[in-house]
Order: structure tokens, then sequence, then C-alpha cells
């Protein structure tokens, strides 16, 4: 304590700690959630090594038990290095493309080229969720039969289970002719808008008695009104929802990769890894998803920041 | 002919807990280049007077007119600026920017609108303050910015609610003789409403009491005092008179039972 008194503390050695004490806890959750995820595994897994064990008569020790289970082909929960490992070989180990018959093909054995396959539908979705749930915010502060009828069809719309509108909408869509990603972004899209009517009604009827009244001793028109004070004041509303609606939209789409039979899209490989009992391929497909979820909600965050900035209202 | 006129207006708001009388029988003449002053208690109807000239508010009886039209046809034909209590800027605007609103709704040329919010700016004198944003100013210098955006356009009439009520008294008796030498140099027509006799006093070339329960006017006072006043002036035995006068006619309008 007094040696440190004594001398003031080097300005890296100050950095280094205010550092470690933003990532500490960070870390310290982590590891207690990989600690119970490999005990999780042990426990899970025990079973299985042990049976077979015992039907090839032979006893084992606890660490050979502990060793097998960490390593199993089809484990009923794969080891967090089990999944590290696969995630690394379908990625950094495969190629993005491939040559086949003479073309560069993208190569399906890439988890990047599935999880391609997911993304595009998803921005696709959520542009087309966002835009309709804006539109629909827009008319409902405008259109007192709009805020009357469409807010309850709205949260209807959420209470249905999307697995079981799902199959509909993509067969139905098919019969009109329209495949491919256009039916994967209109069931995301159908999960997205609903986030953005909800915060962007708030937004929109966040300005004041006051700043209404300022307009009105303008004689301002309700375009300008929406323009000048309603949209600028809602753009924290906005993002706040879109936050959402996009992490809802990746989700749409992997539910709707699901009942369809898709063979690529990160749905797909959650779907082939259940038939064929590949828990790591599953495992490494969810985290593939969360990863994504995690990087649009970021990029989304930094639009945010950009954009607050330079409206002033970042304080 | 009188700027503003009002003849036996009647306002009563429907509310849950029964009819409130917020106007009754009010009657008023102000002139061009008057400063009056509008004060009384909570609830005596001196905002809701404002709003009415304002056309805010639609009186449920009675007349008002402004510059000889309603005042619907006033606000279209941009007769008033009006300052609020909170200075309600925008805070994604810049200042600069928070003066161009109303030009840019009013359709101004580019080139206009920056030339008035410059001339706006001095007026008030917040220059080299356009590019900031609200939160960057003081209280006081966001109230001044308000009152540049209700002078950007040619209104002669500035309707100020209560402006200088949320600051302190040091801040607000600046402003007030700020005020004054705005009113002197622009020969504006100024309704002001407020709850602090010294102010009413100081400011008004006209002050009207008035009493709630129905809201009414109970007095009207023309003050004798010169236009051109300085602080000081309210130590005068002129100024004290017109203050006692004030304070007289709120009571007799039992503004101070409760």
């Amino acid at each position: 304590m007094s040696a440190i008194d004594a001398n003031p503390p080097c300005a890296f050695c100050l950095r280094m700690r205010a550092i470690s004490m933003a990532v500490l806890p960070v870390l310290v959750v982590v590891g207690v959630i990989v600690a119970i995820w490999y005990g999780g595994a042990y426990l899970m897994n025990r079973w299985v090594t042990l049976d077979t064990a015992e039907r090839r008569g032979v006893e084992m020790t606890f660490e050979e038990v502990f060793a097998d289970t960490m390593a199993q082909e089809r484990p009923r929960l794969p080891a967090p290095h089990q999944v590290a490992v696969e995630l690394w070989n379908t990625t950094a180990g495969e190629e993005i493309f491939r040559e086949r018959r003479g073309e560069l093909r993208p190569n399906p054995r890439s988890l990047f080229f599935h999880a391609y396959q997911t993304l595009a539908p998803t921005l696709l979705g959520f542009v087309i969720g966002s835009l309709a749930g804006l539109m629909l915010a827009i008319g409902i502060v405008h259109n007192r039969a709009m805020d009357l009828s469409v807010m309850p069809w709205a949260i209807a719309s959420q209470t249905i289970p999307i697995l079981a509108v799902a199959p509909i909408v993509i067969v139905v869509l098919n019969a009109v002719g329209l495949t491919g990603m256009v039916p994967k972004s209109l069931i995301s899209a159908y999960l997205s808008f609903f986030p953005v009517v909800v915060g962007m009604v708030k937004g929109l009827r966040s300005p004041g008695a006051m700043d209404l009244d300022l307009l009105r001793t303008y004689s301002a028109s309700q375009p300008e009104t929406l323009f000048k004070l309603r949209l600028p004041a809602s753009v924290p509303f906005l993002f706040a929802s879109l936050k959402v609606g996009i992490a809802a939209a990746l989700v749409g789409t992997i539910v709707a990769e699901l009942p369809t039979g898709a063979r690529f899209g990160l749905g797909a490989r959650l779907l082939t890894g259940s038939y064929y009992g590949q828990t790591i391929q599953i495992w490494s497909a969810l985290f593939m998803a969360a990863i994504c979820a995690a990087c649009l909600v970021a990029i989304l965050g930094l639009v945010e920041r950009a954009t607050l900035r330079r409206m002033g209202l970042d304080r | 002919m009188s700027v503003i006129s009002a003849s036996q207006l009647d306002l009563t708001f429907e509310t849950n807990d029964g009819p409130v009388q917020a106007l009754s029988d009010v009657s008023l003449n102000i002139e061009k280049g008057d400063f009056v002053s509008f004060i009384g208690p909570s609830g005596c109807g001196k905002t809701t007077f404002l709003r009415v000239i304002a056309a805010l508010e639609q009186p449920t009886g009675g007349e008002v007119l402004v510059n000889g039209m309603t005042p619907d046809e006033a606000r279209r034909a941009r007769a008033y600026g009006y300052v609020f209590q909170a200075a309600g800027l925008y805070p994604w605007r810049t200042i600069e920017k928070n003066i161009k609103l109303p030009l840019e709704i009013m359709g101004y040329s580019a080139k206009d609108q920056k030339d008035r919010v410059n001339h706006v700016l001095q007026l008030v004198d917040l220059e080299g303050f356009g590019k900031k944003f609200p939160w960057q100013l003081s209280g006081g210098m966001q109230q001044r910015a308000s009152i540049a955006r209700a002078l950007a356009f040619d209104a002669d009439i500035l309707l100020m609610d209560e402006p200088f009520g949320a600051l302190d008294e040091i801040v607000r008796d600046r402003l007030n003789e700020e005020l004054l030498k705005l009113w002197a140099r622009t020969e504006k027509t100024i309704g002001f409403v407020t709850h602090s006799i010294p102010e009413a006093v100081y400011l008004s070339t006209k002050i009207v009491v008035m009493s709630p329960r129905p809201g009414r006017i109970t007095d009207v006072i023309e003050s004798n005092l010169p236009r051109e006043r300085p602080l000081d002036i309210r130590d005068t035995p002129e100024f004290l008179a017109l203050a006692h006068r004030v304070r007289e006619g709120l009571r007799e309008g039992h503004a101070y039972d409760e």
C-alpha cells in the first residue's frame, strides 16, 4: 500500500488496470459458463460412455470416463472445445468457393456459405419489415381509424406461432412462382416489423404539447410536423426497435428454413444436424447464428452512435 | 384601430370533474406598440387568454380580433411570434437551425434565412453561438434563442407565456432589461404573461390583473413610468405605487385566498 502511495503509478499501469477492470468481470462470467458447460457435458455424456464400457466388459477409471465424454462423435451435449473446433474447421478450414466441374461454386461445407444464405434474406426481410413497420406507425399516429384497427392486428399477428405459418407462406408463395430468397425474407419481415411499429408509434408520439403548439403557431402542415418534429424526435426509439427487429429477422429466416427442406442456410444446418444426430454441427450452427446476430446488432449500434452524434443527441 | 381587441370572451373547458370556466367576460384592447403584462395567480386564465389570441384555443363565446382578423387568419398572416414557458428548442437542431425552423416552414429563401438568423442572433446578443446545440447553452441563453426564433419572421406581435419563469432572479433581471431594449428597437406589440409583480410593473405600459374561478380581468392599470427604464427605477416611489396597486388588484380578486 505505502509503496504505491509513495510513487504515483505510471500512465501505462493505470490504463492496463482500467482495461483489466473492464474485461475481468466479462471473463469471469464467460469462465463460469464454460465451466458449467463442461460439467453438464460430462454429466450428460457419461451414461453413453459407461453403457459402452459395460457392454464391452471393461472397467474405466474416472479419468478415462471424463476423457471419453469430452470426445464423443455424437455427444448429447458437445463440449465447448468440440464446438469451437467444428466452428474453426467449417469456417477457416474450408474454402468459401471451390472448383466444381470447371466452375467456381460456393462450397456447401463452409459455414460462411450457409451464414450468407441466411443473412441475405435476413437483411432483405429486415429492410422490408422495418419500412412496413415505419409506414404503419406513421399511419397509426395520423389516422384514428388505423390507430384503433391496426395495433390489435399487429399484436395478434405475433401471437401466431411462426413455425406454423412459415410452411403455409412458403407453399403459397411457391404456388404463385415466388421461390428462393423472397419467401424467407417475408417471414423474417413478418417478425421484424412488429418491434418497429411499437417503438415508432411511441417515438412519433414522443414530442410534447409545447413542441407541437410551436409548429401550430407557424401553421405547419402535417407532413412538415412529421418531418421536422416527429421523425427526428423518434430516432432514438427507432434504433432501439431496429436492434430488436434485426435479431427477430434472423430468427425468422432460420425458422423459415426449417420446415421447407432448405438445403443451404443455418436453419438447414440445424435441421440436417438433427436428422443425423450431429449435435456438434447443430451447436456450431447455433453459435454461428448467435455471432451473426451479435454482429448485426453491433453494426446497428455503431450506426446509432454516429447518427446520434451528428444530431447532437449523444450527450 | 387596436392591434388586439377582445370582447366578452368566454371559454369553458369540459373536464372529467365537470366544466371549468377558464375565461369569463374578458374584454380588452391592446394598441400598437403596447407592452401588456397579464398577471394573476395560477388558474386565472392569463395563459389561456394568450393562447386564444394565438388561436391555440377556441373561445366558447365572444370574439377576439388580431389586426382586424380572426386569430386563425392572423396566424396564417404570420401576425405573431410565440415564446413558451420553456425554451422549447429542438435538441437535434443547432441554435441557428432552431431559429431557421419557422423560416423553413414559411418558405423563406436560403439566403434570406441566413441573413435573418444573423440579425436576430445579434438582437438577443447570441452572436457566435449559432453552431452550438441547445444543451451547450445555459437556461437563460436558451430562452434568448427561443425569443430570437420568435423574432426571426416579421411578426409585429410577440406573445410571451412566462418566458423567464424558470430562470433565477439575476438572469431574469438581465433578460428583462434586454427585453425592454429589444422592444424599443423593434417597436413590436408584446403580450407578456407573468406571476411576478415587479416583472410586470418593470416591463409594462399596461398591466392586466386577473383573478381565478372564473378567470376574469379585475383591473387594467396604465403605467406612468417613462419608456426608458433602468433597473433601479424599481426603487422609485412611482414604481412602488404601481406595484402596490397591482397587489391591491390581486387582493380584490381574492387572489391571496386559498
